[in-house]
This record gives structure tokens, sequence and C-alpha cells, in this order.
């Protein structure tokens, strides 16, 4: 058997070798400010409804097609982006409503979107899996496993090519992991240093095949090794945890030294897709991580432990994250079916 | 104040399910993501969760009912502090439901889609009086590279081999020394990779031109040049345009076998979202890519690898640029038209010298243009001349004349005289012997045949 890689890049001063096990931040850590903590609660506490009510919504009939929900995820996706400005790029697959509230983008442009109509990202032309934010510097959303990771390497390149300090935040998952496009990219990245980090949310299901079933190597963080991009695992239930590996990746990448690789091990509550009643795990794997690794449950108690919020204050962002979901919902519902002229358009510039 | 729980629907296509089981019963209290019964549907049984926190008021539906339409309410919540009873009953939906609109597909006739917009002519190729100069095709694409990336520091070309090998084919020949290698660029043997690392590019606000060594090596990349470049302006709602170049040699080169000699006009045609050019001459070789480069979409740009060598007289104007979607007419005539892109636009001028000696006056017309394809020009040759052959390197099923034959129906029938002729390559993989790899491609020859046939002299 090959012997692991342990050191995956030595010269760079600011890797850190590959971790064999996830991180966790410091006892005492304190980079994080309390309204920090209490905005990481509400956004994810903000997804985790979001999803909840999409999937009402489809189970309404009211959204079509596929819809992919990111319940049991938030940590990954809201610790990541409190360590980038607005300017750095995001992309990610078709899991990606939590990565576009995360962003900042609107829920109402969102939820209006899953429901094909005209108030929409895309103006109902994309669709659950197909949305954007130039504004935000969302860059989708994208349907084909594994397509996005040379996109999100690509503008990685025009940040370096622009001579600016930002990064591509560049997600996919423990499926697209075995995509030979992800090491195409992957190689390029490593040879010309681009500011790219790669994070593999290891849900530990590519649809219904789990990671052992389809991996090689299952330490996923250790896939960039044969390109000397390092890596490292990271407990994808903690935002904390991912928050502190996110700084380090984001400074090794600023920093010009070239991509990084986090594993977030996280785990989704829902199954693939809305029609996927996810017979491939056992009810216990998924009782044991919603009772006893709930991102949302574990941060909830660290704020009151703390002190950071009572019950009333809990309560209070409680309500108010229902009446922007119920908004969204009332807003995607309402808002008109795009008109037909939409057919036309935007299908080439200028045109 | 209540809520009623509705049946749901669990896949794209579900109507109505199977109540299985509940596992809540009245007076329990509901959370947010509990699961509170499953449904079975025809393909799988589903576990269905509260999104509504509450106290379980009412179960309208009893497990074990099967056939419950989807959106039927199945159970009622009352929220916090309210008092079961208080909760409506079973027959008077609470009014949210009502509410809810059905789903939009089912709720008005399918409407007519509106036809597709006119597309508007570009402006006609202005008559060149100036100088000219002679290069090669070549020298005439290098150019072209060239004085666009002057003009605009985010046109940057990359590919194999383009950057200090100076380019398989030596088209890049020159562009490393004078632009460096943050402009010009060798990737690794990847293009499904380079590829989609170019269309995050043009996402992220830079102009990239990215060389296939042939098109061949694209099918490697081809999911991104459609899903991802040619699709994205759409499902955006026109944020993501991506303006890029994908350009190299197309079709066959010279004895070099199947894999590495096909046609791929046909294929990049067939896509919405994405123009595609095939310049014959030196001159269009160099106003097509300026043209190409700087519009803002997706642009499929096929050269022709024995074209390469070959000297074209071009205007020395360095603000030479052609229209994107104007065919050429080479050679006027008036007995045929005849049509033809790339390399078969010189079979074809060679074929009509030859028409020219048995009195058959054809009119040769340089395509330039597959999409947008500029149907117009071809309806007034054929009104003139009554006759039409196509010709193309590539397979004939669906191919290029294919098409052409069936625009020819929809706007030139009455004005035909005879069916649309297609000169086509046979419909098998190149062979690679000489003798059966001249049989296989288009020859002056034949194009002199189906020109005869058509008009039957």
């Amino acid at each position: 058997m090959a012997k692991p890689a342990t050191k995956p890049n030595a010269q760079s001063s600011a890797a850190k070798p590959s971790a064999a096990k996830p991180s966790t931040p410091k006892p005492g850590d304190n980079s994080v400010s309390p309204d920090e903590l209490k905005s990481f609660y509400r956004t994810m506490l903000l997804i985790r409804r979001f999803e909840e009510r999409a999937g009402q919504l489809y189970g309404m009939g009211l959204i079509g097609g596929f819809c992919h929900l990111y319940i049991g995820q938030e940590a990954v996706v809201v610790g990541m982006q409190s360590t980038i400005d607005g300017k750095d790029a995001i992309i990610t697959s078709y899991r990606d409503h939590g990565h576009m509230i995360a962003a900042g983008m609107d829920p109402k442009g969102v939820m209006a979107e899953l429901t094909g109509r005209s108030g929409g990202y895309s103006r109902g032309k994309g669709g659950s899996m197909h949305m954007f934010s130039r504004e935000k510097n969302f860059y989708g959303g994208h349907g084909i496993v594994g397509a996005q990771v040379p996109i999100g390497t690509g503008l990685a390149f025009a940040h370096k090519y622009n001579g600016n300090k930002n990064v591509s935040l560049t997600y996919f998952g423990d499926g697209s992991a075995n995509q030979g496009q992800v090491y195409e990219a992957m190689n390029m990245a490593a040879l010309w240093k681009l500011p790219v980090i790669y994070i593999i949310e290891n849900n530990r299901y590519g649809m219904g095949t789990s990671v052992e079933r389809s991996t090689a190597v299952t330490d996923l963080y250790k896939h960039g090794d044969a390109f000397g991009i390092p890596g490292e695992a990271v407990d994808g239930m903690d935002v904390l945890a991912v928050r502190a590996a996110g700084e380090r990746a984001v400074e090794h990448a600023k920093g010009g030294n070239g991509p990084y690789i986090l594993e977030m091990q996280t785990y989704r509550y829902r199954g693939h897709s809305m029609s996927d009643p996810a017979k491939y795990r056992s009810k216990e794997e998924v009782d044991k991580y919603r009772n006893e690794r709930d991102p949302i449950d574990h941060l909830k108690a660290r704020l009151v432990e703390q002190k950071i919020l009572d019950d009333t204050q809990m309560k209070a962002i409680d309500a108010e994250i229902r009446k922007i979901v119920a908004d969204a919902a009332e807003f995607a519902q309402h808002s008109p079916e795009p008109d037909p002229s939409e057919l036309w358009t935007d299908v080439l510039v200028g045109v | 104040m209540s809520t009623n729980v509705l049946m749901p629907a669990l896949s794209p296509t579900m109507t109505e399910g199977k109540l299985a089981k509940w596992h809540v019963k009245v007076g329990d209290d509901v959370k947010s993501g509990q699961v509170i019964c499953e449904i079975e549907t025809d393909k799988a049984t589903m576990e269905v969760e509260a999104v509504d926190e509450g106290k379980v008021a009412k179960i309208l539906v009893e497990e074990g009912t099967e056939g419950v339409a989807v959106n039927t309410p199945i159970c009622v919540l009352a929220a916090d502090g309210e008092s079961v009873s208080d909760a409506p009953a079973a027959a008077a939906p609470a009014p949210k439901a009502e509410a809810a609109p059905p789903p939009p597909a089912e709720a008005k006739p399918a409407q007519a889609a509106p036809a597709a917009p006119a597309v508007a002519a570009s402006a006609p190729e202005p008559d060149y009086t100036g100088k000219t100069v002679k290069m090669t095709v070549r020298e005439a694409l290098r150019d072209a590279m060239a004085e666009e990336m002057r003009k605009d520091g985010n046109v940057f070309l990359m590919g194999e081999e383009v950057a200090q090998y100076q380019g398989a084919y030596k088209v890049s020949q020159g562009l490393l020394e004078e632009f460096g290698e943050r402009r010009v660029i060798d990737t690794p043997i990847t293009e499904h990779g380079f590829a989609g690392l170019g269309v995050g590019a043009a996402f992220g606000g830079l102009r990239p031109i990215v060389e296939f060594m042939t098109f061949n090596f694209a099918m490697q990349a081809i999911d991104h040049i459609i899903n991802s470049a040619s699709k994205t302006l759409y499902m955006s709602g026109g944020q993501m345009g991506c303006p890029i170049v994908f350009r190299g040699p197309n079709g066959a080169a010279a004895r070099v076998g199947a894999q590495h000699s096909q046609c791929y006009a046909s294929w990049y045609a067939h896509c919405p979202g994405l123009r595609v050019l095939a310049p014959w001459s030196a001159a269009d070789a160099k106003g097509l890519l300026k043209a190409a480069i700087r519009d803002p979409n997706p642009v499929i740009f096929l050269e022709n690898e024995l074209l390469y060598g070959q000297q074209f007289d071009v205007p020395e104007d360095p603000d030479f640029v052609l229209p994107i979607g104007k065919a050429k007419i080479e050679r006027p005539g008036k007995d045929v038209t005849i049509t033809a892109f790339s390399i078969m636009v010189g079979k074809a001028l060679h074929a009509a010298d030859e028409l020219a000696k048995i009195g058959i006056d054809a009119e040769v017309i340089n395509l330039r243009s597959i999409r947008p394809f500029d149907t117009e020009t071809i309806v007034q040759s054929v009104k003139k001349t009554n006759h039409l052959v196509s010709v193309e390197e590539g397979w004939p099923f669906a191919g290029i004349g294919s098409e052409l034959a069936a625009l020819m129906m929809e706007h030139a029938f009455d004005y035909l005289d005879a069916p649309v002729k297609r000169v086509a390559g046979l419909d098998i993989p190149l062979p690679y012997a000489a003798n059966l790899e001249k049989m296989a491609l288009p020859q002056v020859d034949t194009i002199v045949e189906a020109a005869r046939a058509v008009v039957n002299r």
C-alpha cells in the first residue's frame, strides 16, 4: 500500500501540515466576537428555516424539478463567509440556497427563483440549481457535478491576473471529488499559485453512494497531495472550527501561496434531493447527527452558556427569521411568472 | 393562528400518495424539522417533516388512507398558546391553504410561445478600397490577436504550446515575446480543465482566447463550452456574460486518421448562445477573429490547418473588422449557387472555374458565419440562380447542408428548380490511406458533378 503523504507542501510557510483529525478551535479562542457569534446563529437559522420552507413549497407543487436542501450543513458556508470580504468570489454546486443567503442575497429573490417567478434572481429562467448575483460576487449555482471547480479556479485566475488580493471560494461535494476536471483544475491552481480555496463539503454521500464506496482515499483533504496543495480536515458541524480553518486558508491564498483544501466533514439531514428517500443510510445515523452534532443547537448552547443571548432574545431572533422566511415565501408565490417575451432574451449579449 | 399541514408532493411527478403512518397524535407538541408522518408514493416511502411549530390539534387523514391528493390538508397544528379546540374544523381548511395558488403550470391553458425575434441584420461589409498586403492565414490570425491584445489588457491567450513553443502550428508566433507570460500562457494538456478555467476568467471580467491544438480535443471540453459558456447568460437572467473565444484548427488535416479529422461546425451551430465562425481567406481570418475577440459572447472559431500557409490579400487598415453573421459572395454567377465554408470555399471556387468551361455560371458564397447564419444572402442568390449546392467537409446527416436545405424549403421553396444538393464528407470515420481519405472528402470533381446534376447539364 502506498504511503500516505504527510507533508503536502513543505515550502509554504503559511500552510499547516495535513491534519489527521478535524481541527477544532483552541479553548478560549476569542477571535470571534459576541456580535459575530450572534450573526452566525442568525444566518444559520435563516438558512435552516428557508430550506424547511422551500421543502414545504416543493411539497405544495410550487417549486418544480429538482430541489437540493442544505439542512445540516449550515455551519460550513456561514463560517467560511465570515473569513472573506465582498470582493472575493464564491461558487458552488446545485446545493446552493445556503450559499446565496450567506453571501447576503435576498431570500425573496432566491425563493422566487425556486418558484420560477419574475422576481427571482435569474428572473425565473435558472431555477434552484442556477442562480447568480454579480453584485454579491456569487457565480452560481452549477448543475453539472464538478464543473464549478475549473470555473472557480478561473475566477481566482482573474483575481491574480488583475493583481488584486481577492480569493475564490470554490465549494464542491464529496461526489465531485472524483471528477477528473477537479484534478485538472487543482494542477493548474498549484502550478500558477492561484488564490483559490477548495472547500470540499463532505456530507458522506454523493447522492446514494457513500464516500467509502466511491473513493479510494477517503481522506479528501489529501487529494491535493499530488499537486502539493496543503489540506486539512475540519469539523464542518462546528461553525467556529470552520471559521478558524477558513482564516488559515484565506491567509494562505491571499499571501500568494496558491490554493488550499478544506475538507469540511459535515452531514445533510435530508435526501440528496426532495425525491430521495435516503434509504442508503440508517435512521440512527441521521438521528445521531441531528441530536448530537447539530451545528445550530451547538452554537445556541454556546450562546446561552456564554450569556450572549438569553431566552427572550433567542425567541426574538426566531420570530424575526420566521418573518423573513414567511415574507420570502409570500413573495415567491405572488411574484408573477416571467413575461413570455423573456423566452428570447439573454441568449446572447447585444442581440 | 393554526396552520394546516398539507399532503406534500415528494417528487417532480407525484400527484397523490398513501398516508402510511403518523408519528404524532393529537395533543403532541411539534417542532420544525420533526418527522410527523410517512408518505408512500409509487417510488418510495418518505418521511414528512413539520415546517411550523405547534401542537397537533386534529388529524384530518387517518393513517393507511390511500390516494390522498397533493395539497389536501392532513392535519392541523395549533399555534403556541392556542387552545386545541379553537382550531378550525376539518371541513374548513385554514385560509392560508386556500390562499396558496395552485402550481402555475395547471393554472392556465398552455400559452403559445412568442415567435423568435427577427434578427437584425448586421451592418453590411464595407467595401474595402484601401491598400492590401499579402499574408498567410497563420499571420493574419496572429496579427488579429496581437492587435486586440494591444488594444485591450483583458485579452489573453491560453492553450497547449501557445507560448514558448510559439504554437503547435506557429499561429501564436512572437506573442510571448511581445506580451509576456502573464498574457500568453502555456497550459497543461487538460482541455476540460482549462476550458472551464477560461470560462471562469471570462465570468470574472477577462476576455480569454482559448486555443485548442485542434478542435478534436475540444470534445473533452465540450461540457464547459455548452453548459457553462453558452447557457449561463440565459440561466442568470442576463447577469453572467461570457466573452470568450475558443479557436483552433477544425476538420481534416492530412493523413492523421479519424480521431484527428472531424468537422465540428454543425455540433456547435446546433446550440443557442454560441457564435460559430469559419474563415476561409486570410482577410476572413483577420477580420472575423478581431470581431470574435471584441464580441461579448462565447465564439467558436473554426480554423483549418491546411489553410494556415495559404496567402491572400489582407487590408492593411488596422481597424479592418468583419461583421459577424455576413456571408460573402466570392464569385457572382447566374446558373447555380454553391455555398461553402472554410477550406471548401477554395474547392468550390475551383469547381466554379471548371463549370465555367462547360458554360455553367456558378455563384460561390463563402458562409463565414455559421451561427448566426446569413439566410438572406443565400435566399437572394437562389432567387437568381434557382439552384443550390451546399458543400461541407463534415458528415451529411444533420449537417450544415441539412440545415441549409430546410431553410430553403422555408424561405425559397418557390424559387428552386431542383432539390437542394448536399455535398459532404462520406458518412464514415475518416480513413488513413491516401486514396481512401481523398475519396471520403469532397473534391473539386464531386462539386462539379453535383452542380451539373442540379442544373441538369
